[in-house]
């Protein structure tokens, strides 16, 4: 079921703009956050309403709020994480773009919450162009009596920038964010101590993605417990995804988290099935860091139940059936693709944006991409699968940041579900460059 | 005061204490190996890795394990707090892997390299090690440089361990080194070449675990373990002026900081002491310095010599009980 919740208003002309928005009820929280509730009060709005963080991890926005340190005289700050680099995840970029005003009240009233009066948007280099529509709603905002000095007469005083990044990838990593932030080089910092001890400047911090932010809105002017009603078990509320690859109707799309997998891939409301009438092969459905998943785990859990679009439910069957939600990145593949050929692009990656501070994920990823690239070149062998599996294991748990895992999962997924993929192409290095080639591939996958 | 147990051993130590320095109490053999922290410098550790133990127990208030190995190094220790190092051979194993890590971009020339014999690196890798590379592919390379007048930087061997950048950034004025770029292009360097001009940048050398940075006034003069090493000191203006003197002959080869067993300094020296005193006239002789019997530099050189305490039970059990003085005597074939 399509259910539209954030990007409720998204296709309205002018929407963009200060006037439009608030014709359309923009800024009603704001009101009411900052002229009746109490900062706990929200708090506990956002902790009834079961959000989780949509920046990667799911992790409940409420209780890390409640992390924030609060010591005597020390300013606290909030920073959205705009920083979106994560392959085929591109709904930030969307809601900035569509309805800037949005994320500037939901970061109002999440600053008011956590008693921050100076907030940050961190946004990735290449969004250049929204970072010039972020700043031109905030100037109005500004001009609005909504951002400033004693914000609509209520004695709450914030200030809000947009700092626009280098386009580094570890950038979107909360410490390395921070640091970057702070002008410095983004290295991820060695936790503990998390940035809600010691963030910004070494003051209590809270990191939130663009569409927790976004959310906020809806939870502060209907409450917790109506937010809570949409969708299912743990996973409540709407999900914006990315839905790029081989289908029909790419683009963003925000879902009520509990259709299912299949729904989502096949219906027209949304991805409108797969491109030419193709077969599906295989689905990352939550960033290029999650687990692959063959057509079979993708539609249905190991149990043979129906996978849904929600945490728990992507993530049934561990690793070993299954994937996660992270991002919310859907990338479809159909029956042409090379799960090989997507691995070493996606490894490629994970090497070119390795901060390069740990040992394992510095020379782990480079030399996960070479031997792959050594697999497509028609030179592997079967010991080189071997190989790509014990470093991966080896990265995996032993790194700083997630960039390690986020670079070791999808090696590993393609291996356990697509093996036999990387035997032909190690056994018949002759059919690589042979158009016929990925039929073969598919007749393996289906055997 | 929190109670630990590492490898099936307790000890007490105060609250605060990292997992790595609780198990240097305990000993050498039970501390994990450490390539990047240091404990004369702050925000040290971390990155490197290799000190990873596992934490079965978290705490006795909260008995969960830890769900990922953590590095030792920065870690604090809680009360009831259960550590493995050498006894998991999970982490034994996760270590071989951060050692061929560091290894598989490391020129491995150690019979060209000043700091064989004293390496780091070289000492993991004969522990942890595998006897052959699983790496194909070309090494990356870079050119050597000079960082000022006495300092060569080889940056093929080095591992990013941020020692250095923390010597800069800590005990000198003024930083003039750091990292360029970033994943395994990422070099330790001074801005674009600029110079460390600065009286205590020599001690990069000292803190740096392979041979990264070398000493230009002993490049190649000698093996270490033909230099003899002696505790020296003079009175110095600029630093405590304690040393080690590392001598050939009544030649002085090289200068460096007095290093601990866990290739430590003392204290830290500065470039006049290190790079400017070489007669032996300069400096006040201690005496030999004592150094890990395990270590090849201690090789040829130990003046004193301690009646081997073990070598009775040794004796005894290879010859069915008898004493050592009967093995030795006539009537024993
Ligand atoms: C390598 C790496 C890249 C990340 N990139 C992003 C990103 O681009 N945007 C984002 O919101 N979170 C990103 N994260 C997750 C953040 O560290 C952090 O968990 C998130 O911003 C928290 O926000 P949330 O609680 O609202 O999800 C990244 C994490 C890692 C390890
Ligand atoms: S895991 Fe990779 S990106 Fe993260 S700190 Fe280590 S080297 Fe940097
Ligand atoms: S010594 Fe602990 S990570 Fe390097």
């Amino acid at each position: 079921m399509e259910r539209k919740l954030l990007l409720a208003n998204a296709h309205i002309k002018g929407i963009e703009t200060l006037e439009v928005y608030r014709q359309h009820g923009g800024y009603k929280s704001v009101e009411k956050a900052l002229k009746t509730m109490a900062p706990e009060a929200i708090l506990e709005e956002v902790k009834t309403s079961g959000l989780r963080g949509r920046g990667g991890a799911g992790f409940p926005t409420g209780m890390k709020w409640s992390f924030i340190a609060k010591p005597e005289g020390v300013p606290r700050h909030l920073v959205c994480n705009a920083d979106e680099s994560e392959p085929g995840t591109f709904k930030d970029r969307y809601l900035m773009e569509k309805l800037p005003h949005l994320l500037i009240e939901g970061m109002i009233v999440s600053s008011f919450a956590l008693g921050a009066n100076l907030s940050y948007i961190y946004i990735r280099g290449e969004y250049f162009y929204v970072a010039r529509i972020m700043e031109k709603a905030i100037a109005e905002a500004y001009k609005a009596g909504l951002l400033g000095k004693n914000i609509l007469g209520t004695g709450f005083d914030l200030d809000l920038y947009v700092q626009i990044g280098a386009g580094a990838y570890i950038c979107g990593e909360e410490t390395a964010l921070i640091e970057s932030l702070e002008g410095k080089r983004g290295n991820p910092r060695i936790k503990p101590p998390f940035p809600a001890i010691a963030g910004l400047w070494g003051r209590p911090t809270v990191v939130n993605n663009v569409e927790t932010l976004a959310a906020v809105v809806p939870i502060v002017n209907d409450g917790g417990a109506e937010y809570a009603k949409i969708g299912i078990g743990k996973s409540t509320g709407t999900k914006l995804i990315s839905a790029s690859g081989h289908i029909n109707k790419p683009g963003v799309y925000e879902i009520e988290m509990g259709i299912t997998v299949e729904d989502f891939i096949y219906s027209e409301a949304f991805c409108g099935g797969i491109r030419n009438g193709k077969k599906l092969k295989a689905v990352v459905a939550g960033g290029s860091s999650v687990p692959i998943l063959p057509t079979e785990l993708i539609l249905k859990t190991a149990a043979g139940e129906p996978r849904l679009m929600s945490y728990e439910s992507l993530s049934d069957g561990g690793f070993a059936t299954g994937t996660m939600m992270g991002s919310g990145g859907f990338i479809a593949m159909d029956e042409d693709t090379s799960i090989v050929k997507n691995l070493y692009t996606f490894s490629r990656f994970y090497h070119h944006e390795s901060c390069g501070q740990c040992s394992p994920c510095r020379e782990g990823t480079g030399w996960m991409e070479k031997i792959l690239h050594k697999i497509l070149d028609g030179r592997g062998t079967l010991k080189d699968v071997d190989l790509l599996w014990d470093i991966q294991s080896k990265i995996e748990g032993k790194t700083i940041c997630p960039l390690g895992e986020a670079a070791a999962w999808p090696v590993a997924a393609a291996i356990r579900h697509f093996r036999k993929e990387f035997e032909e192409y190690v056994t018949n290095p002759q059919n690589i460059k042979d158009v016929k080639h990925f039929y073969r591939l598919n007749q393996l996958t289906e055997a | 005061m929190a109670k630990v147990t590492i490898d099936d051993i307790e000890i007490e130590v105060p609250d605060g204490t990292t997992i790595l320095q609780a198990a240097r109490m305990i000993g050498a053999d039970v501390a994990p190996p450490a390539m990047c922290y240091y404990s004369k410098l702050a925000t040290t550790g971390g990155y490197c890795r290799t000190c990873i133990v596992k934490v079965e127990q978290g705490s006795t208030k909260d008995p969960r394990p830890m769900p990922k190995p953590v590095p030792s190094c920065r870690t604090t220790v809680m009360d009831g707090m259960v550590v493995r190092n050498n006894t998991s051979p999970e982490i034994q194993e996760a270590r071989a892997g951060i050692v061929e890590f560091l290894l598989i971009n490391h020129p491995l020339d150690c019979p060209v390299c000043d700091q064989a014999g004293e390496c780091d690196l070289q000492n993991l890798g004969y522990k942890h090690g595998a006897e052959a590379t699983r790496y194909e592919f070309d090494r990356r390379t870079f050119e050597q440089i000079d960082i000022g007048e006495n300092i060569k930087l080889h940056m093929n061997r080095c591992i990013l361990c941020y020692r250095c950048v923390k010597t800069c950034e800590q005990i000198t004025d003024g930083r003039v080194h750091g990292v360029l770029n970033r994943g395994d292009h990422a070099e330790i360097s001074t801005y674009i070449e600029q110079a460390i001009d600065n009286d205590f940048s020599g001690n990069v050398i000292d803190v740096c675990p392979v041979g990264a940075l070398t000493d230009k006034t002993f490049r190649f003069k000698s093996r270490v373990w033909f230099t003899k090493p002696m505790d020296a000191h003079r009175d110095c203006d600029k630093c405590e002026g304690k040393v080690a003197v590392w001598m050939k002959g009544n030649e002085i080869l090289r200068v460096t900081g007095r290093k601990d067993e866990f290739g430590e300094v003392e204290s830290f020296i500065c470039n006049t002491c290190r790079f400017e005193k070489k007669s032996v006239s300069d400096w006040t002789i201690e005496g030999p310095r004592k150094i890990n019997k395990k270590s090849v530099i201690s090789a040829n050189h130990y003046e004193e010599t301690k009646k081997p305490t073990y070598l009775y039970d040794r004796v005894q059990l290879l010859n069915d009980g008898k004493k050592l003085p009967e093995v030795n005597s006539k009537d024993n074939g």
